[in-house]
C-alpha cells in the first residue's frame, strides 16, 4: 500500500514535470503551440547546419533548432538544478533531523558560490571548464563537513543554523571583497550576475558539465534512504540498528557537495528550493525521509521550472533572475515555517 | 538458549571511570535487572554492552564476540532502547514501529544493500515483517493507535511507540534504558510485565530501573551500580538490603510483602535522620503506628 502510494505520488510528479516541461519549451519570443513543439523535438534535425542558413531553411527544422538548442537546455537544466536543490535539502534535513536545514540557509550554497566566485576571479576558468564546478563542490563539501561537526558537537538545532549564518556570512564576506577587489568593472558585473543565479542562456555544454556530478550525487542521497530513516530513532538507536554514523554523514555530506557544487557550477546561487520542497511533500511521504528523497527531487524540479516559467512570462523585455525570484518567494515561506514551528525550532 | 557474557568491562571517559570492570553472566530467560543513583554508570554499561560507547572488556553473546562482531549482525540480535529519544519526525505509529525491522530487510534499493547481509541465512528467520510489527504493537497496547502520527500520542504513549519499535527487532537480547521513566503506574507495570515475559520466551532481557518496588518485584536478577562499580549482585532481596541502599542511595526505605510480592518504599534520606526523623528502618520490623504509614498489616486486602 506504501508502495502504490509511493508510485501514484512519484507519477503524479512525473506526469506535471513532463506537462511544465511541454509548456515551458512553448514560452519564448516566438510562440509555440504544444504540438509544435512536440513535432520539433522529434523532427529529425537537418546536420551541421550554421545559424547563418537559419533563415533558408524550412518551418520545421528552424523550429527544431530553437526548441532543442535554445529552450530545451534551459529546461533541461531547470530540471537537473531544482532536482539537485530539493534532493539535498531533503536529505540534509534527514540528516539533521531538522526540518529547517536546508543548502542556502546552512551557508553551503553560499560557500560554493565562493568556491566558483575565487575561480571567476583568479581567471581559473579559462584554464579549463572542470575548475569551476570542481572549486563550487569542494568548497560545498568543506562548509557541510563543517556543519556536520558543528552538529556532532551540540544536539541543538539553534546553533546548527547559527553555526550555518556564520559560514554564509563569511563566504558572503569573501564574495563581497573578490568583488571589491575585481580588477575590471566587467569582471564585477559578471560575478553579480552570476551570483544572482540565473538558467537562461544555457546550452548542452553546461549540462554536459553538471549532469555527471549531479546523477553522482543522486546516487550518493538516494542509497541513504533507509539510514536517514532510522536516524529518526536518534542517533544511539539507529546506530545500534547496524548504521554507521560516520559513514552515513560521509555520504550525505559528499552527495550534498556533489549536487549544490553541480548545481551552483551552472546556475549560481538559488536559495530556499531545498527548504521549500521537501517541506510541501513531507505529510504527503508520511514524514519519512527515505520516501522524501525521490519525491523532493521530482518536487524541486517541477518547481523550479515552474518559477523559472513564470519568470519568462513576467519579465518581457528586461531578464529577471530565478535565483532573486525564488528567493523572493522562499525567504517569506520560511519565516512562515519559523512561525509556525517554533516550538520545533528553539527544541 | 542465547547468553550474555560480560567480562571485565569499563568505561572511562577522561580519567574518570564511568564503568568500572564489570563482569556479569546472564543466561536467557532471565529479566535482568540495572540500579543505582543517578550517574552510577547503568547507562554507560548498557550503551557499552550495546557497543556503541568504547569500552575496554569484553561481551559474548554466545560464542561470538560483540566486540568483533559486524554491525548488522548486532543490529539483528540486540535490541536498544535508549533513555530518551526525540521523535524527528511526526510519522504515523506502525511506519516508526516497523523501522525495528530495517536489520531484517534483505533488499529494497539495491544501493542500500550493505556488507554484512550474506550472513542472514545463518540467523534464524523472523517473522514476518508486518506480522513482528503486529505483534510488537498488540504488545504495548498501540493497536489502535497504530495510524496516527506519533505527534499528536501523549509522552506515555510514544514511550510505548519506542519500546514496541525495540521489541520488533525480535531480537534475542534486549537492553531496555529506563523504559519505565514517562510512564504512569498502569503503564509501568504493563510495561515491566510485557518485558518480563519477553525473558520468559528465552530472551536475555536487560532493564536499567529507578523504581526499587519494579526492580525487586519483577527482576530475576539485579546488579546494584554506584560510582561505576559493582556494589551487589543476585537476586533482588540479596542485593535491596537496608545495609546496601543506605550506603549507595543514603535512603531509608520501607520494606514489605504484599500478597507475597515484595514492595520497597523510600521513605527519607539520611540527611532527614539527623534532623529529628524517624528511623524507617525499624519499621522493617516493628509498626510504627504514630506516623501513619501504612503497614503491612493495615493494607486493606480484598
Amino acid at each position: 500500500m506504501r508502495l502504490r502510494r509511493d508510485l501514484a505520488l512519484n507519477g503524479l510528479l512525473l506526469i506535471s514535470l513532463a506537462c511544465l516541461m511541454v509548456l515551458s519549451l512553448t514560452i519564448g519570443p516566438l510562440k509555440l503551440s504544444a504540438q509544435d513543439v512536440l513535432g520539433a523535438l522529434f523532427h529529425a534535425g537537418p546536420d551541421n547546419l550554421s545559424p547563418a542558413d537559419l533563415a533558408s531553411i524550412d518551418r520545421g527544422a528552424r523550429l527544431h533548432l530553437i526548441v532543442t538548442e535554445i529552450r530545451l537546455p534551459r529546461v533541461l537544466l531547470g530540471i537537473i538544478v531544482g532536482a539537485s536543490l530539493a534532493m539535498s535539502g531533503a536529505a540534509l534535513q534527514g540528516l539533521l533531523r531538522n526540518p529547517l536545514a536546508e543548502p542556502g540557509l546552512l551557508g553551503v550554497s553560499a560557500s560554493a558560490s565562493l568556491g566558483a566566485v575565487l575561480c571567476l576571479y583568479f581567471g581559473l576558468a579559462s584554464i579549463s571548464v572542470w575548475l569551476l564546478p570542481v572549486s563550487a563542490m569542494l568548497s560545498a563539501a568543506v562548509s557541510t563537513l563543517l556543519l556536520a561537526l558543528f552538529a556532532r558537537r551540540s544536539s541543538s538545532n539553534l546553533t546548527l543554523i547559527l553555526a550555518g549564518i556564520g559560514l554564509s556570512s563569511m563566504a558572503a564576506a569573501l564574495i563581497s571583497l573578490a568583488i571589491n577587489l575585481a580588477p575590471t568593472p566587467t569582471d564585477v558585473q559578471d560575478i553579480v550576475l552570476w551570483l544572482m543565479g540565473s538558467i537562461a542562456d544555457r546550452s548542452f555544454d553546461d549540462i554536459q558539465l553538471c549532469l555527471p556530478f549531479a546523477l553522482a550525487g543522486f546516487a550518493l542521497l538516494l542509497s541513504c534512504g533507509h539510514e536517514l530513516d532510522a536516524l529518526t530513532l536518534g542517533e544511539e538507536e539507529a546506530q545500534s540498528m547496524g548504521v554507521s554514523l560516520v559513514r552515513l554523514r560521509l555520504k550525505v555530506i559528499t552527495g550534498t557537495a556533489l549536487c549544490v557544487g553541480a548545481s551552483v557550477a551552472v546556475a549560481g546561487a538559488i536559495g530556499f528550493i531545498g527548504l521549500v520542497v521537501p517541506h510541501m511533500l513531507r505529510r504527503a511521504t508520511g514524514y519519512q525521509p527515505a520516501r522524501l528523497l525521490l519525491a523532493s527531487a521530482l518536487g524541486g524540479a517541477v518547481l523550479l521550472l515552474a518559477a523559472d516559467m513564470v519568470l519568462r512570462l513576467v519579465s518581457q523585455g528586461f531578464e529577471l533572475m530565478l535565483g532573486v525570484v525564488t528567493a523572493l518567494i522562499g525567504a517569506p515561506f520560511f519565516l512562515l515555517l519559523v512561525l509556525r514551528s517554533e516550538a520545533e525550532v528553539t527544541r | 538458549m542465547s547468553r550474555l557474557d560480560i567480562r571485565h568491562v569499563s568505561v572511562k571517559r577522561g580519567d574518570r571511570h564511568l564503568v568500572n570492570d564489570i563482569s556479569l553472566r546472564i543466561s536467557g530467560g532471565t529479566l535482568f535487572g540495572l540500579i543505582g543513583p543517578n550517574g552510577a554508570g547503568k547507562s554507560s554499561l548498557l550503551r557499552a554492552v550495546a557497543q556503541l560507547l568504547p569500552h575496554t572488556g569484553q561481551c559474548h553473546l554466545g560464542a561470538q564476540l560483540l566486540e568483533q562482531a559486524s554491525a548488522h549482525w548486532r543490529a539483528k540480535r540486540l535490541g536498544y532502547l535508549a533513555q530518551s529519544g526525540e521523535l524527528a519526525w511526526p510519522m504515523a505509529v506502525r511506519d516508526f514501529v516497523g523501522l525495528g525491522r530495517m536489520p531484517h530487510k534483505r533488499s529494497g534499493w539495491w544501493l542500500t544493500r550493505r556488507p554484512g547481509m550474506r550472513d542472514v541465512k545463518a540467523c534464524p528467520v523472523p517473522e514476518h515483517d508486518d506480522e513482528a510489527v503486529n505483534l510488537a504493537l498488540a504488545q504495548t497496547g498501540l493497536s489502535s493507535l497504530a495510524q496516527r502520527p506519533l505527534n499528536q500520542l501523549s509522552g506515555g504513549e510514544q514511550a510505548r511507540v519506542r519500546l514496541a519499535r525495540a521489541l520488533a527487532v525480535s531480537a534475542d537480547v534486549l537492553l531496555a534504558d529506563e523504559p519505565c521513566a514517562s510512564l504512569d503506574p498502569f503503564h509501568q507495570l504493563s510495561v515491566m510485565e510485557l518485558l518480563l515475559s519477553q525473558s520468559r520466551q528465552g530472551k536475555v532481557v536487560v532493564v536499567v530501573l529507578h523504581d526499587l518496588t519494579l526492580a525487586s518485584r519483577f527482576c530475576d536478577q539485579l546488579l546494584l551500580l554506584h560510582e561505576g562499580a559493582a556494589v551487589a549482585t543476585g537476586e533482588p532481596r540479596q542485593v535491596l538490603t537496608p545495609d546496601n541502599l543506605q550506603r549507595v542511595y543514603q535512603l531509608q526505605a520501607i520494606h514489605g510483602e504484599f500478597r507475597d510480592q515484595p514492595y520497597i518504599v523510600p521513605w527519607q534520606s539520611s540527611h532527614a535522620d539527623s534532623t529529628g526523623g524517624h528511623p524507617v528502618n525499624q519499621s522493617i520490623n516493628e509498626p510504627i503506628n504514630k506516623s501513619g504509614v501504612c503497614l503491612q498489616e493495615e493494607i486493606p486486602v480484598q
